[in-house]
């Protein structure tokens, strides 16, 4: 059996998880009278692939827009990469390389395909204004070269024939990957799924589920994941952190939280054999 | 007591009925952008047109006479008649109504899943449209507007504060009248829109026009009424100022001055309309009279917007409107 | 059959970015330029210079401005006219303080000056959005305006109050004043109207312009996936407040000469560039010429066909023409949200079937 407290271990199919990446320590959050997130603590390791589960209401969006830092804990701190992170705003946590998508997608819809998944490459491009208003030389070179990685991706995700339609006519399976394209664009260490499989019938799903295991397979990137299906979770996930009314009622392996029986009770019900 | 601080006292009772007015016009707008969400602009062409028709209509104008006259060379100027002030009243409340049916079925039926911003912009062009049209109706000339409201100083304010004070105050009739008219008017609409039936839906319609349909509410007969509302407000509101100082193109104007009113006390909000008013009328007068002198004068032109901006910076939803929470 | 993309393959990224991709439309673009370059300067006399050329072209950079920072970057602003008379006196102060100074640095200097009021003015739209903003932006546009009437170091302490641009010339042709010829300063803004497309492109197709399409479109994810709000917002309002103020210099010096600042940059004048990017269509650089064309030539072709073809009275005219553009508004925003340029785009579709319906 893998010891998961190690520094770092190699799962049982092959892939490297490391040590510690993220800290999330005693975070508490209000709105006015509400708590959304009472004094939960959990890590993630570099790698790997961590579940956020529990009810509705339970707080996990809530959670991972504590990551992003667009809420700000009244308590508590977070730690990335054995340092404490101050407090900051939103656009500064994405410049560390920390991505996201969102429950109820956030795409631009003025936009199309290709210039949404070109914002996620935004953290990356530095020409200035004055550059870009004479284009030819270094801002043509930029958009370029940042015009062939996102192709790249692209070509990954297999939206190649959409990719100058306006996202706003896009399907909603559709836009689920554009918006994956666009996290995955940021060349993200951290990368955090609000839901990416609601909504969707089970092939599309599996679509989803590949693309995420390989991104976490060929990229290495760390996934943070909410999500409700409790396949897709059990069979994806390394780790699972399930939450209820803002606690945490169970973190671990996905065997050990199936096994918990506070996990049984709030969410996943008795077991039918 | 001292001269200039009566004097200073003086500038801000006549500011507090300069805001009581102003708050006429924004009630208006309140009413518009609570049931549907529109801010709408038009609000204070609405009050022009409507001090207008009112005029045309006590008078007998002909309406549209100058373009019949330049078309088919005749020389029709007035039917003749004139009518009594009640009865011209309500024929034109009944030419508001009709106009919150036109607009409903034109412009707001049209529009109705768009953004704010381009139901904003419809009505700029709907301003810019009723303005031309108001003046193609009854022309672009200065009226006066009669309607047999008492006018001329107040003898009894005068003697009273002079007896008291020494010192006595120039209040103008009109502007008592004005003031009574207003808070009868924002009681009978906060009455409406809380307790009665029509009321409460039309803050269901505020608040999500889907689920207002989804209960069976009709959207179209609620934007008629309101904007039917906002169009009797705006008469009012035409009356007072009409009667004060002329009904001309100025008084379409006012409109913009209402907006600091709004930004001040929420646009969400009937008491906040009140309170803003009071705040800009109150605020512009005096500011005018205690630093004018030093920069110029004229700084009524700019310093209610300036009050709100600021106001805004730190306050973003005004005195009583409801904060933007977001989510994502 | 003739206007078609068939067979024309993009090999590489560069030329799938570029800004004509279909042959046909290249082509038809730089005919047009040789035209507006080379011939029209022959044919040109002082009405059309008057009546048309110049004011479009002015108000084709002044849409730009607005158009970069309402339609691109979702900002609205009512205070337009308040930033083209920053434009304006900064440029008159500039002339009769550095006589030696070419009206091109002029010009350009006023537009930069313009910029930093512009993001001045701006600093509010961190925390205000939506009407609330629209409305801040008010305060921008009566205060400047009650600013250049009210302090004489603005006009020089003239009696009138009124600003005149005084004479300058460029390779030896007058561009301003009364000497100056139709085809000079048809050329001179013509030059500047170019340039300043061709900027505004460059801005709109790169980074800068997605940062301000995202603010727009949603700030809230824009931020989250790493737009600086602060930074997008203010280079919103400095471009656009660069374009506009000298759209106001160049309408100044060049276009009239002379200004009463109430009755050259009121709010009227916020409505009508407003006016042209909503009918011209928001966001489109190619909309923000046509709103400006079709709002420049609708009033003189009104004028020509009502009081000079018709006898109408002058009055008459006018309260048609409010008429008009506002049901024009309405029409566009409830058929064509997009503008003229949507249409335009629409058009080009259908004509890239035909003959073959689709």
């Amino acid at each position: 059996m893998t010891d998961m407290t190690a520094d770092s271990y190699v799962t049982e199919d092959g892939r490297t998880i490391g040590g510690v990446v993220m800290e999330m320590k005693n975070i508490t959050l209000r709105f006015g009278g509400v708590v959304a997130i009472k004094d939960i603590s959990f890590d993630i390791r570099e790698g790997e692939i961590r579940a956020i589960i529990g009810p509705n209401g339970a707080g996990k969006s809530s959670m991972l827009n504590v990551i992003s830092g667009f809420y700000v804990p009244q308590e508590g701190e977070v730690w990335f990469h054995g340092a404490k992170r101050p407090k900051m705003k939103p656009f500064q946590v994405a410049r560390q390389g920390i991505a996201r998508t969102f429950q109820n997608i956030a795409l631009f819809e003025g936009m199309s395909v290709l210039d949404n998944v070109m914002t996620g490459r935004l953290t990356h491009m530095k020409t200035g204004l004055a550059a870009q208003s004479i284009w030819w030389g270094k801002a043509e070179k930029e958009e370029i070269e940042n015009r062939e990685k996102v192709e790249k991706i692209i070509d990954f995700l297999e939206i190649q024939a959409i990719r100058k339609t306006p996202v706003g006519r896009l399907p909603y399976g559709l836009k689920k990957r554009v918006e994956l394209a666009r996290a995955l664009a940021a060349e993200p260490k951290l990368l955090l799924l609000d839901e990416p499989m609601a909504g969707m019938n089970v092939e599309e799903k599996e679509d989803m589920s590949r693309f995420i295991l390989d991104v976490n397979d060929e990229y290495g990137t760390t996934i943070c994941l909410i999500e409700h299906d409790m396949g897709v979770v059990m069979d994806l996930s390394d780790r699972v952190v399930v939450m209820d009314y803002g606690k945490k009622i169970g973190d671990g392996t996905p065997d050990e939280v199936r096994n918990n029986q506070a996990v049984i009770d709030a969410y996943l019900g008795v077991a039918h054999d | 007591m001292p001269e200039q601080f009566m004097w200073a006292m003086e500038v801000m009772v006549n500011g507090l009925m300069t805001g009581v007015l102003y708050a006429l016009v924004a009630l208006g707008f309140v009413l518009i952008f609570k049931a549907s969400g529109v801010f709408n602009y038009a609000q204070g062409v609405m009050a022009l047109f409507a001090a207008m028709t009112l005029v045309g209509i006590q008078k007998g104008q002909v309406p549209f006479s100058h373009l019949i006259n330049t078309i088919f060379g005749t020389e029709i100027h007035g039917f003749g008649w004139e009518l009594a002030p009640w009865l011209a009243i309500l024929l034109t409340a009944g030419v508001m109504v009709l106009f919150a049916w036109l607009v409903q079925k034109f412009i707001l039926q049209h529009l109705v899943n768009q953004p704010d911003i381009i139901l904003f912009m419809a009505t700029i062009g709907l301003a810019y449209f009723l303005e031309g049209f108001a003046d193609l109706m009854w022309g672009a000339d200065i009226k006066t507007l009669d309607i047999g409201l008492p006018q001329g100083v107040n003898d009894w304010v005068e003697s009273t504060t002079y007896n008291l004070f020494g010192y006595g105050f120039f209040i103008d009739n009109l502007d008592i009248v004005a003031t009574v008219v207003a808070a009868l008017l924002v009681t009978a609409l906060i009455l409406f829109a809380q307790y009665t039936k029509q009321g409460r839906a039309m803050r269901a319609v505020a608040d999500d026009h889907q689920a207002a349909q989804s209960v069976g509410i009709s959207l179209r007969f609620i934007w008629v009424m309101v904007w039917s509302v906002a169009g009797f407000v705006a008469l009012v509101a035409g009356i007072m100022w009409g009667a004060k100082s002329g009904v001309q193109f100025s008084l379409s104007l006012i409109a913009l001055k209402a907006l600091p009113v709004l930004m001040l006390g929420g646009f969400t909000s009937i008491p906040g309309a009140i309170v803003g008013g009071l705040i800009i009328g109150v605020g512009e007068k005096l500011f005018e009279f205690l630093v004018g002198p030093y920069i110029g004068g004229a700084t009524e032109n700019w310093f209610a917007y300036v009050l709100a901006l600021i106001f805004l910076v730190f306050r973003p939803q005004g005195l009583f409107g409801e904060k933007i929470i977001e989510r994502v | 059959m003739i206007y078609r993309e068939a067979g024309d393959f993009k090999t590489s990224y560069r030329e799938d970015s570029q800004t004509f991709p279909i042959k046909l439309d290249r082509r038809a673009f730089w005919a047009m330029m040789i035209f507006a370059f080379g011939v029209v300067p022959f044919l040109i006399n002082d009405y059309w210079v008057n009546a048309v050329m110049l004011p479009f072209l002015i108000y084709a950079i002044a849409a730009l401005g607005l158009n970069i920072l309402t339609g691109y970057a979702g900002q609205v602003s009512l205070g337009t006219g308040g930033f083209m008379a920053v434009g304006a006196y900064a440029s008159y102060k500039l002339m009769t303080a550095f006589p030696d100074l070419p009206i091109l640095i002029d010009v350009l200097l006023a537009g930069g000056i313009t910029a930093l009021v512009g993001m001045a003015f701006g600093l509010p739209s961190l925390r205000i959005k939506g009407f609330y903003l629209a409305v801040a932006t008010l305060a921008a546009q009566f205060f400047l305006v009650w600013l250049f009437n009210k302090v004489p170091w603005f006009f020089n302490y003239s009696a009138s109050g009124m600003i005149n641009a005084p004479e300058r010339s460029m390779f030896g042709a007058a561009i301003t004043g009364p000497e100056a010829s139709a085809p000079a300063r048809y050329l001179f803004i013509l030059v500047i109207a170019f340039a300043l497309a061709w900027v505004a492109r460059n801005l709109t197709r790169g980074s800068v312009g997605r940062k301000w399409m995202a603010i727009r479109d949603m700030d809230i994810a824009a931020e989250i996936i790493g737009v600086n709000p602060l930074t997008a917002k203010l280079s919103a309002f400095a471009v656009s407040s660069f374009f506009i103020g000298v759209a106001g210099a160049l309408l100044f010096t060049v276009y009239l000469g002379s200004v009463e600042v109430g009755e050259a940059f009121g709010i009227q004048k916020s409505f009508l560039i407003l006016f042209m990017i909503i009918i011209g269509g928001l966001g489109s650089i190619f909309g923000s010429f046509a709103g400006a064309a079709f709002l420049v030539l609708m009033p003189v072709l009104l004028k020509n066909l009502l009081v000079d073809g018709l006898g109408w009275p002058t009055d008459l005219a006018a309260h048609l023409q409010f008429m008009i553009v506002g049901g024009l508004i309405i029409a566009f925003l409830v058929f064509e949200p997009h503008g003229l340029a949507q249409l335009w785009r629409l058009t080009k579709e259908k004509l890239r079937l035909w003959p073959f319906p689709h």
